[in-house]
């Protein structure tokens, strides 16, 4: 197994290289000029050229792409043209606040999801089937951002249960030491600051985990129909052993392969997705910053922030692998 | 098998209260309840809270409740007031500046506010080192005092000299005439900071100069609030009232300044209670926030919203067609569709509030028929022109673009002109109209920073552009020259003749001053609306 994740591991370092090369080109591709970004209106042409000058931008690509790999190289991202601050600090700095939203997102979609998609297949062609089964429809094709925007208006404008954005209200002068604030809450002992982090989180949570809640759903009901189906269920049954059993060490064991494959992907998807949950939400994460990153081509940032999102995407496959082996026994011998 | 399974579920409830309850009390709580606090919401955050490293105005909104200048403005307006100089006087030949100070100023870190300070101050800007030159850090100090001791630009530098000449009285020599320096010196960027401070923890020399310690934990100035946290994930700045200000002290026992980048964002955590006030209001929602009980407040408004013209390109290098267009435009209609109320047509290339602003420049009536005719005579009845406009981004001078494009659109077809028109991003398009000769017609525009007509008419007819595209260096002098002068008295008929003379040349349509707002809960009071955003929040109340 440690073998396995050594060797999975080091073959992590040339995606990751290929990637930066990909990302180098492609964020230099992009129309605009980051020093017309960074000066705004204001910006004389000398003064456009002292900043090229001072930032490098006017050297030659090749020699540019040099520094960055150095630096890289060295564990480096370079810092950032709009803020002067080292991007890797700003990525831990916003990523609590992604991190947060994302597991909300996912224990909403995981919790719901896999009961639903059970429920659905144990009753096949009955009604509780085909509402799960149009709802989930319903989810798959709902536009993040459009969600997001309905659930702010019905539930945060028109009825003022939840609030409308931000990660906690200003006016608690929480205190923050990881910078997950429900866990800040509990670390402090300050449990309404806990409490009002976990309320914010409802809204964006749902928007941001209905997607992966819809697709859960369908791959949990497919994958427990066919599980249903096959000789060892009927066998288990025919044995007289107690239906719960049978769900939990028959059923739901194997069925669950798939879906774990599923959340992974959906988990490493939800980083991306939360740009435009964190935008409508006024949530500050990476997706919201990352949007700024792209509208000013501050390319360090967004190479480094991609590069890191990249990073996180294959370790969660990774750990899916990794879980599959724990609860595929047929797994661990590859 | 049922119940070995509520045993496990028990047992898993029994182990999350357990951890939860001793990692609670596990870090101190640094909560002191405050009972009266104002929650701001800006658009971004600041920067760095070094203001003379900045030039933007959310760092500004900030750095304004920490930092004081020698010079302020009245109220309301953008007439240079008494700050942290009780008053000033100007020397026979003009280049000097003697200030008599405030007595009794302390800096948020016990430092006395005295000469030898404001000269170490001065002696700062002008010794910055040449990697933090560049405009996106020490703009204005490089732009209104044309230099710095090193480097590219020595040559040109007009900073001759501070020196103390008692303990509260500071002369600033100039090397050249400087008509606009009281002016400018209410301008944040020029907020006297901490000697001390600065000494332990700013370090000019830095590439990094926005995140050193200074910047980002120990901002100290003489301000009726004092720097207490800045949270950089969430971008959260928080502000406590300093005891020993010698102004009027601050009514709430905090501030928050919160970041919500999008306009609608912020009004909805207003109408939601979870912030108290908020700047940069929408168009749209200006009127349905007045209806719904909250107070908006509207800033004289300092900018200017343009149509320009690429003289570059065939055929607007024709004064007839030039002309045309401007008969075409009909700025009250323009106005209504696409900007707040209380919003004025603009005449030309200054706001009204400008010294040197001119009660007479040549005007151009919304005639369609003239304008039609003035196509015919100039043989481009009929052409087609490309219009180039922004999308996705609104400036206080131009809250909505595509809207402006949409009616300005429709007149210019309506008098028998093609559009073609050519959308694109903000950094985009910025490098297209400023750095390309590729565009026609396009909108633009300008927020001042401070009163001095050389903030517009310099930014946009100072010298040869692409974006323009003519080259007369004969306006570009008559531009230049009031700058010689040494008090704006003498520049004032000069700066007028300018605007008259830009007026007829026509480079461009100035179309409107957009009036920028803001918006409150109300139980909220005291917030004074400034022209150039001079509002310190000391006389802010909350209400019960």
């Amino acid at each position: 197994m440690l073998r396995f994740i050594a060797r999975r591991l080091l073959l992590m370092v040339p995606v990751l290289f290929g990637l930066s090369v990909l990302l180098f080109a492609w964020v230099r591709a992009l129309p605009g000029d980051p020093a017309r970004a960074l000066l705004g209106e204001r910006a004389s042409d000398a003064g456009v050229a002292r900043v090229n000058e001072v930032y490098g931008f006017d050297r030659p690509v090749l020699e540019q792409y040099g520094v960055y790999v150095g630096a890289l190289l060295r564990g480096d991202l370079g810092t950032s043209i709009q803020t002067g601050r080292p991007v890797t600090t700003s990525f831990l700095e916003y990523f609590p606040a992604t991190l947060e939203l994302a597991l909300a997102a996912l224990l909403f979609a995981v919790v719901l999801g896999v009961p639903l998609g059970y429920l659905a297949a144990r009753h096949r062609g009955g009604l509780v089937d085909s509402v799960v089964v149009s709802g989930s429809l319903l989810g798959v094709v709902t536009p993040v951002f459009f969600l997001a925007i309905l659930l702010k208006l019905v539930f945060a404008s028109w009825l003022g249960w939840l609030p409308s954005g931000l990660r906690q209200d200003p006016r608690l002068d929480a205190t923050h030491v990881t910078n997950f604030y429900v866990l800040d809450g509990m670390l402090t002992g300050e449990w309404d600051a806990a409490w009002d982090a976990l309320v914010h989180l409802v809204l964006p949570g749902i928007a941001l985990g209905t997607i992966p809640l819809a697709i859960i759903v369908r791959i949990t009901r497919a994958s427990v129909a066919e599980v249903l189906d096959e000789d060892h269920v009927r066998t288990a049954r025919a044995k007289g052993l107690a239906a719960g059993t049978i769900s939990r060490r028959h059923v739901l064991r194997n069925a669950l392969l798939p879906v774990m494959t599923t959340i992974g992907l959906q988990a490493g998807l939800l980083l991306s997705g939360a740009v435009l949950t964190e935008t409508v939400f006024s949530f500050n994460g990476i997706g919201s910053y990352l949007f700024g990153a792209i509208t000013d081509r501050d390319y360090p940032v967004l190479q480094g922030f991609i590069l890191f999102i990249a990073l996180i995407y294959c370790l969660i496959n990774l750990l899916v692998d990794v879980l599959h082996g724990v609860v595929d026994p047929r797994v661990r011998v590859s | 098998m049922r119940s070995t399974s509520i045993r496990r579920t028990g047992a898993g409830v029994a182990a999350v209260l357990l951890v939860g309850s001793v990692l609670a009390g596990c870090v101190e709580s640094e909560r002191d309840g405050k009972e009266n606090t104002f929650v701001f919401a800006a658009s971004a955050a600041p920067k760095t809270l070094d203001p003379f490293y900045a030039s933007d105005g959310e760092t500004f909104r900030v750095t304004r409740q920490i930092y004081e200048g020698l010079v302020g403005t009245e109220p309301g307006t953008v007439e240079p007031a008494p700050l942290l100089a009780e008053s000033w006087t100007q020397s026979d030949d003009g280049l000097s500046y003697t200030f008599d100070l405030e007595d009794g100023v302390t800096f948020h870190d016990g430092t006395p506010f005295d000469a030898e300070a404001v000269c170490a101050n001065f002696e700062r800007w002008s010794a910055t080192p040449e990697v933090n030159q560049t405009d996106d850090k020490a703009y204005y100090y490089g732009k209104l005092f044309r230099g710095f001791a090193t480097g590219a630009t020595a040559e040109s530098a007009i900073y001759a000299g501070c020196s103390a000449d008692d303990e509260l009285t500071a002369t600033i020599t100039l090397d050249a005439p400087f008509a606009g320096f009281i002016a400018a010196m209410s301008l944040p960027a020029f907020a006297m900071q901490s000697p001390t401070a600065l000494e332990e923890y700013q370090d000019d020399e830095s590439a990094s100069v926005l995140t050193t310690p200074y910047g980002t934990e120990h901002p100290t100035g003489t301000g009726p609030f004092e720097f207490a946290s800045w949270n950089q994930g969430s971008g959260e700045v928080r502000l406590t009232p300093y005891d020993d200000y010698w102004g009027e002290a601050a009514k709430v026992d905090e501030v928050v300044v919160v970041e919500i980048d999008t306009a609608r964002g912020r009004a909805e955590a207003l109408r939601n209670g979870e912030i108290d006030g908020f700047d940069l209001v929408g168009p749209a929602d200006v009127e349905s926030l007045a209806d719904e009980g909250f107070s908006i407040e509207n800033r004289p408004a300092f900018n200017i919203l343009y149509l320009a013209f690429n003289q570059a390109q065939a055929p607007f290098d024709d004064i007839r067609v030039r002309q045309a267009i401007a008969h075409a435009i009909d700025k009250e209609a323009v106005i209504s569709a696409s900007m707040p109320d209380g919003t004025e047509p603009a005449d030309q290339f200054v706001p009204e509030l400008v010294d040197g602003y001119a009660a007479d420049v040549p005007t151009y009536e919304h005639d369609p028929e003239l304008a039609r005719q003035l196509l015919e005579e100039a043989g481009v009845a009929g052409t087609t022109i490309t219009f180039n406009y922004p999308t996705n981004i609104s400036r206080p001078y131009m809250p909505q673009p595509d809207d402006t494009f949409n009616i300005v659109r429709s007149q210019l077809e309506a008098v028998g002109l093609t559009v073609e028109p050519v959308a694109a991003e903000w950094t985009d398009y910025l490098e297209q109209v400023q750095n390309t000769p590729d565009h026609g017609i396009h909108l633009l525009g300008w927020t001042g920073d401070y009163d001095d007509p050389d903030n517009f008419l310099g930014v946009f007819f100072g010298q040869q552009s692409l974006e323009w595209g003519f080259d007369d260096p004969e306006l570009f002098a008559e531009v230049a020259a009031p700058r010689q002068l040494t008090t704006t008295d003498e520049q004032r008929p000069l700066y007028e003749q300018v605007n008259r003379d830009v007026m007829e040349f026509l480079p461009g349509i100035p179309l409107a001053s957009p009036v920028p707002s803001l918006a409150f809960a109300e139980n909220v009071e005291g917030y004074e609306a400034s022209p150039v955003q001079d509002e310190v929040w000391n006389m802010v109340e909350i209400t019960d």
